[in-house]
């Protein structure tokens, strides 16, 4: 490479909204169940079927547009996008084109100490499609409209990032903003959340943009930074070998770390867009937005600098504990039921994190509930159990979201509190290890350590170290 | 009277006084198909079983006094692009010649819901896209008047089975004058509500932003009547609209009352200019007299922009249908193409096996005027167009409480005479497809024959929502000009053929 060259990168984010129906009929968008088990007449596409749209799905799409600092469009309006494929039962799919819900926002990003605004170009809403499934053995295709009409808003951005470092933070804030409105989950990997890449190069100080790919089929966001990688080497190859590139849609392949060309502008269909005349325009007052702005939810910012102030948690672990919705929810749920946030805070960095990553899930898979954490915590703090039997507790509450008060009892776990027993084994402990006495008598004050060890051990486990320590210190 | 001979709302009083069963009124319809049917072909489907069982259960609920109504029991036939759960719904295309729906169109429900028993559907246009019912794929309608003459289309079968006796009245749809021009050739009274006033959901879609659903039937009464029992808001068709927020109503009905003294009648010179036959003319012009001499104020003048209303109305109907229709790929229902390769040449070889010349002129002409570059130029165009039409409309009205035109320039042509010309057949709906675009209502009455015998229809328009003062004005013309005698269309075999 010879020259310096610079990476522009605008991308478009599918989210799949979290509403119970689906966005122009009743059916669930529940995921999973038998194939076309959530389907009508309207998302199969039957004759004679009109869509209905749904009003959950206008709100999400505001209060995302709200959050990313967009204008609302008053008159919003449906378009037909014409093409055949099987998977698309009308042979057209509901969107917007000409007067899309949201347009001109922006989100800030940070990398490092510095700050970077992301153009938002436009916000609009459309519909899924289904599921085609090849199967080889009968030598047919099938398709399964579950996933059809599923609500989708398609957040466009400017061509404003510069490296994948600035795609991921900006994926990343996009993410906990929509996570926060509660307006989707937004997982890559179960496709909740697609993001397709256009990237161009062109040389440091040159005013015009090179010529675009666009990459789809993104699953992760290390996929993403692998595929910028990889398609900005490549497009800088063709550049230094005197070749063009050719405006196309490409499909990263994450396994060879090596994208595909799918089709080029030249064979681009044209999707013939036009009004949507089954359906009226949207029209949104003030009012309705207002209302929309009013319900909004605190975001992760002003819930982060709350953290800090309320609960003197530092910013690291504010920043972590705000950093995914679910870990949000859980701290304020939990320490509704009257747990201190402090300990809250503890078991949620500490342990639940560990376990996270022990049993490699996301976040957003943690399934316990605040109420068996508050009550372990609850039993812990009255010494009911002691610190490890409460951590074994934990697992199985993490795993199982079991009873603690069940678990405790079911496996023994109960500290042994009664002084008069503990007494006795204590004085048996003193009788049976003389040396450790006489080293503790001659000032080594480190030996009450092996006492208590031997203690815990006679107990099983079970008794409480403090009124062990203070039992020892008492008799020695 | 023989009960074939009379009205739906006749019927309906005959089955609800106990003069005669919901079973003897169909099997009156079913014994005039049987002489006629072989003839005329007003049908698609008749399904007698089903029709028996439904008029069965019907009386029995009319005796058990759990159902009353003006149409308890009474017959009607659909046109088949109506979906009609268990019951086949073709459009009259190859393309959907197995189709039967798993639910059935709002309309259609709730006269169900009313008592009334379906003997059948009826023959089209093939997807409502004709002025003749001579593109269906299941053979031509034919005129019961006169059986070399075409009944006029798309709603061709609905109005012909109405004329002939085959049902006691009929549901249309009225895209550019579906209802309202076979209902002139025909000699029966149709209407075209005004745009949103009947649920589309489960009308099989042509031009969405301009199809309505109407009654068709014997006189205005019944399509009154009709009315009153199809129309409602519904929400699952998004372009439905609550009459009352426009300060309307549905009690049709009401408007049944013999007077017309100061309503105001305009006749626009363009409908009855240059290509209108003499006899049309004469017959429109006279049907306006008789409406001053019983006191309204009829009056000529120009309303503008008429002629461009049919290269408006083509381009923005062919649009939506060439998107409406794409759904019809052999894929999921109706007809697909014995052997292909691939996909693609399954989409191909399915439609361009399963579609007739007309549907695919029409898909041609929408594809193109939606494509990148055409897509200002023609359909932008048309929309603004559009609008000026109903902006003149609107400014008629600020004039005018009607406006009395006819619904073509002639009477019933000759079969085989307009699908040689299709440019000279698209023309042929001046008269109509404004009212469309404007989203207006239209009752097509009879108001005179010409020379040749053949039924001459005039048609009243009124504003958005005034469908009760064209109601008014139909029904106090039709009791001057007296009930149309049908039994000419009685004749069967060779008397029937001129």
């Amino acid at each position: 490479m010879n020259k310096d060259y610079e990476t522009v990168i605008g991308l478009e984010v599918h989210v799949e909204l979290a509403t119970k129906t689906k966005i122009f009929c009743g059916c669930s968008t529940e995921f999973g169940g038998a194939p076309n088990a959530h389907t009508c007449p309207v998302c199969t596409g039957m004759p004679g079927s009109l869509p209905v749209l749904n009003k959950q799905v206008v709100e999400y799409a505001v209060a995302v547009g709200l959050a990313t600092n967009c204008a609302i469009t008053r008159n919003s309006k449906f378009d037909r996008k014409n093409y055949f494929y099987p998977d698309n039962p009308q042979n057209y799919q509901i969107s917007q084109l000409y007067e899309p819900i949201c347009r001109n926002g922006h989100v800030d990003i940070e990398i490092g100490d510095t700050k970077k605004a992301i153009g938002i170009h436009e916000i609009h809403m459309e519909e899924d499609a289904g599921k085609l499934i090849h199967d080889e053995w009968e030598e047919c295709s099938l398709v399964d409209y579950n996933r059809s009409g599923v609500p989708l808003i398609e957040i466009v951005s400017e061509p404003d990032m510069r490296s994948a470092e600035e795609v991921i933070a900006y994926l990343e804030k996009l993410r906990m903003i929509v996570q926060y409105l509660g307006a989707s989950d937004c997982k890559l990997q179960e496709g909740s959340m697609r993001a397709d890449v256009n990237l161009s190069v062109r040389e440091f100080g040159e005013k015009e943009f090179g010529t675009r790919t666009e990459m789809k089929n993104l699953n992760s966001f290390k996929a993403i930074a692998r595929a910028i990688a990889g398609e900005k080497e490549r497009q800088i190859e063709l550049i230094e070998e005197g070749k063009e590139v050719v405006q196309e849609t490409r499909r990263w392949d994450d396994n060879k770390e090596h994208s595909y060309p799918m089709r080029s502008k030249e064979d681009a269909q044209d999707y013939r867009y036009f009004p949507e005349p089954d359906l009226p325009p949207i029209v949104i007052s003030q009012e309705w937005i207002d209302e929309i702005e009013g319900r909004q939810p605190e975001l992760r910012d002003a819930k982060m600098a709350r953290y800090q102030k309320d609960f003197g948690m530092s910013e690291y672990d504010a920043g972590i504990i705000t950093g995914t919705k679910r870990l949000a929810d859980l701290f304020e749920e939990t320490t509704a039921l009257g747990a201190k946030p402090k300990q809250v805070v503890n078991w949620l960095m500490g342990e639940t994190l560990r376990l996270v990553k022990d049993r490699k899930i996301d976040i957003e898979d943690i399934r316990f509930s605040p109420a068996n954490l508050a009550s372990l915590i609850e039993l812990a703090d009255s010494g009911v159990i002691n610190g490890a039997a409460a951590k074994k507790v934990f697992e199985e509450i993490f795993d199982h979201d079991s009873d603690p008060a069940k678990v405790v009892e079911e496996k023994g776990l109960k500290s042994e509190n009664d002084e008069g027993a503990l007494r006795e084994i204590v004085q048996k402990v003193i009788a049976d290890n003389p040396a450790s006495v006489a080293d503790y008598h001659a000032g080594k004050k480190k030996a009450i350590g092996y006492l208590v060890g031997q203690t815990m051990k006679a107990t099983g486990g079970k008794a409480s170290p403090a009124i062990v320590n203070k039992l020892l210190a008492e008799l020695l | 009277m023989k009960i074939s001979e009379m009205t739906a709302s006749r019927i309906g009083q005959g089955i609800g006084s106990g003069e005669f069963t919901a079973v003897d009124a169909l099997e009156a319809f079913l014994e005039r198909i049987d002489q006629k049917e072989k003839d005329l072909r007003c049908y698609v489907t008749i399904d007698r079983e089903k029709a028996l069982a439904e008029a069965k259960a019907v009386q029995e609920q009319i005796e058990k006094r759990t159902l009353k109504g003006p149409l308890a029991g009474v017959p009607v036939a659909i046109k088949d692009n109506m979906c009609t759960e268990g019951l086949l719904t073709t459009c009259s295309s190859k393309i959907l010649a197995n189709f039967t729906p798993r639910y059935t169109a709002e309309a259609v429900k709730r006269l169900k819901d009313a008592g009334a028993v379906i003997i059948g559907k009826t023959n089209m246009d093939e997807f409502a896209m004709g002025s003749t019912t001579e593109t269906s794929a299941f053979g031509e309608t034919k005129n019961p008047w006169d059986r070399t003459r075409v009944p006029g289309g798309s709603s061709g079968g609905s109005c012909a089975a109405v004329a002939a006796g085959e049902c006691a009245y009929a549901l249309g749809s009225d895209t550019g004058g579906s209802i309202r021009q076979p209902s002139g050739y025909c000699g029966v009274t149709g209407m075209k509500p005004t745009y949103g006033t009947v649920s589309r959901y489960g009308l099989i879609a042509y031009g969405s932003s301009l199809d309505q659903i109407g009654p068709i039937a014997r006189d205005v009464s019944d399509c009154a009547a009709i009315l009153e029992t199809i129309a409602a808001w519904d929400p699952k068709d998004s372009t439905s609209m609550k009459r009352e927020d426009w300060g309307a109503d549905y009690r049709f009905t009401e408007a049944l009352v013999d007077d017309v003294k100061g309503l105001k009648v305009g006749i626009p010179e363009e409908y009855i200019g240059e290509g209108t036959s003499a006899g049309v003319r004469e017959a429109i012009l006279a049907m306006g007299e008789t409406l001053k001499e019983k006191g309204a104020e009829v009056s000529r003048f120009s309303l503008k922009y008429t002629k461009y209303s049919i290269p408006a109305y083509y381009l923005i109907a062919d649009a939506e249908a060439s998107s409406n229709l794409a759904r019809f790929d052999g894929s999921k229902y109706g007809y697909r193409t014995e052997s292909f390769d691939g996909l693609h040449n399954m989409y191909k070889k399915s439609r361009s096996e399963g579609f007739g010349p007309e549907v695919k002129r029409r898909i041609m002409l929408g594809s193109f005027v939606l494509s990148s570059g055409y897509y200002d130029a023609y359909y932008i165009k048309a929309l603004k167009t559009k609008a000026l039409i109903k902006q003149a409309f609107d400014d008629a009205f600020t004039k005018y409480d009607v406006l009395l035109a006819p619904i073509a320039p002639t009477t019933a042509p000759k079969l085989g005479e307009s699908l040689k010309d299709p440019m000279k057949m698209y023309l042929s709906d001046i008269c109509t497809v404004s009212a469309n675009l404007a989203g207006l209502p239209g009752i097509s009455l009879p108001c005179g024959f010409d020379q040749e015998g053949m039924p001459i229809g005039a048609q009243l328009l009124g504003n958005c929502f005034a469908e009760k003062t064209i109601l008014r004005a139909a029904y106090s013309y039709e009791k001057t000009r007296g009930p149309v005698d049908y039994s000419r269309t009685a004749k069967t075999g060779e008397e029937g053929g001129r």
